[in-house]
């Protein structure tokens, strides 16, 4: 797993105590109302996250830049793949 | 036989308005509201509409609001959400002795898995004193939980000042407003409340709908695990026709409100006045700032229970605060809450008055009332009654 620090995003979702399969229709949601290149951070303590979100992240293209372990939570870092 | 039904803090009467509304959802419009075609659709922009309806009750956000099956369940959800949701910063929440039992057995059931629970004392009126509330926080205190409005007296507890302190101290405050919401106004914002709780069948919606208010940006732990309804919040498929009749029932309440108020406020007036011409009867609750349909008494030498049974052959309606002492021998805990002695709180009396109750209905009552309390003290192996002075010699309930 590959973890970021200081990423600064465009958009923040906090999804603690929400289990799966918010996680994934909330990054669905939320991936929508970025523009191209700009960066989603999800905050979710749902483990299957872990593994849900960058494979959600090569399924579409879009770029899993990282987790930052918050302790009780987790903070995923998505950029939004630029359409050419 | 006159039907006088005068307890609408049990539940009130289904509105024929709200009936109508909800018809459609029974019969024809049964999708399920995830299912992604038609039916589906139309259930889910239901709830939706209905989600608007109840947030502009209280002046919040729809997004702000979280169907649940009942006001239990949202004060269940508020308490465990909220305390287990913030348990790594403190493990002390503060509620009072007014709470309904929806949120003291959820505090001792938070007791049992470790949490320290304050339950607050309460003045001879019911209300809750800010200033105790002040102090009774700790460094572990992160919920506090204060009932909005008293089914069992009425009184209205001070609200915003509560809301005042938690915020300074920046912890999460929620409000059981099961009695109060869609009888009286409620803006959330002015209130200052994080979480809030109602039913619809408080305000002539159905039964089986209830609803949470959470301030949006709150983290809290859902009480039913499953699916993605309620935003991942509270599973379970939704119960359509019944939220569709909360929401119809909450627009009908805000756009009815002042006249449904003085409406019963009225009424309520003439009540207590003519049932105030009986010996030793003492009103319970604040004298003033209490619901407008409600009147509370306790009538000294007679058990509630005997009370509600003879008013029943008449055709009369009420609930008493005491639980029968045949089955648990225990008076109200709210009204020893307030200093009340419990042989006097075992006869507790409550009227609640509805938008349908008539001047005819009280006049009926206030001629019936005084005969059923005759004939029950003539059987009364009371001799004397219990005394109605508290333990430095004040008065503690008003005549």
């Amino acid at each position: 797993m590959k973890f970021v620090e200081n990423v600064k995003p465009d958009i923040t979702t906090d999804i603690v105590y929400m289990m799966c399969p918010m996680h994934l229709l909330k990054l669905e949601e939320k991936m929508r109302e970025l523009d191209d290149g700009q960066i989603l951070e999800i905050m979710t303590d749902y483990d299957g996250a872990l593994e849900d979100i960058p494979g959600w992240c090569d399924k579409t293209g879009n770029e899993f830049l990282g987790i930052e372990d918050s302790g009780d939570y987790y903070k995923f870092y998505i950029r939004k793949k630029v359409r050419r | 036989m006159m039907k006088c039904y005068f307890d609408h803090v049990a539940t009130n009467p289904l509105d024929t308005r709200v009936l109508d509304a909800m018809m459609p959802y029974l019969k024809d419009d049964f999708g399920n509201p995830l299912s992604i075609y038609e039916p589906g659709s139309k259930a889910k922009e239901a709830i939706e509409n209905a989600r608007g309806q109840v947030a502009s009750l209280i002046n919040s956000k729809p997004s702000e609001i979280i169907f649940t099956s009942s006001g239990a369940e949202a004060n269940n959800f508020a308490l465990r959400g909220i305390a287990l949701a913030r348990q790594n910063e403190g493990k002390h929440i503060i509620v009072s002795r007014m709470e309904h039992h929806s949120i003291l057995n959820s505090a001792r059931f938070l007791e049992k898995m470790g949490f320290a629970v304050t339950f607050l004392p309460v003045d001879k009126h019911g209300m809750v004193d800010p200033d105790v509330v002040k102090k009774s926080i700790t460094k572990e205190t992160t919920l506090i939980s204060i009932i909005h409005a008293s089914s069992e007296i009425g009184t209205i507890e001070p609200i915003e000042e509560i809301s005042e302190i938690a915020k300074e101290k920046k912890i999460i405050f929620h409000t059981d407003a099961v009695a109060a919401a869609g009888n009286i106004p409620i803006n959330i914002k002015e209130l200052g409340a994080d979480l809030l709780s109602m039913a619809a069948h408080q305000f002539y919606g159905p039964k089986g709908a209830g609803a949470l208010y959470v301030r949006e940006g709150l983290r809290i732990v859902p009480l039913i695990y499953g699916g993605i309804q309620e935003n991942g919040r509270r599973a379970g498929t939704e119960n359509v026709p019944a939220i569709v009749g909360m929401g119809k029932a909450a627009e009908l309440a805000k756009e009815e409100m002042n006249a449904r108020i003085e409406h019963v406020r009225t009424l309520r007036d003439r009540l207590i006045k003519g049932v105030s011409s009986v010996e030793n009867i003492y009103l319970t609750g604040h004298p003033d700032n209490r619901l407008p349909g409600h009147a509370s008494f306790c009538v000294e030498f007679i058990e509630g229970e005997a009370m509600l049974l003879l008013l029943a052959a008449k055709g009369i309606y009420a609930a008493s605060g005491s639980a029968c002492s045949s089955k648990a021998l225990k008076a109200s805990p709210v009204l020893l809450a307030m200093g009340i002695p419990s042989g006097l709180a075992q006869g507790s009396i409550v009227f609640t008055l509805g938008k349908d109750n008539s001047g005819d209905d009280i006049e009926y009552l206030i001629a019936e009332f005084p005969q059923v309390i005759k004939r029950l003290r003539e059987i009364s192996p009371y001799a004397k009654g219990w005394g109605i002075k508290g333990e430095g010699g004040e008065c503690i309930v008003q005549k």
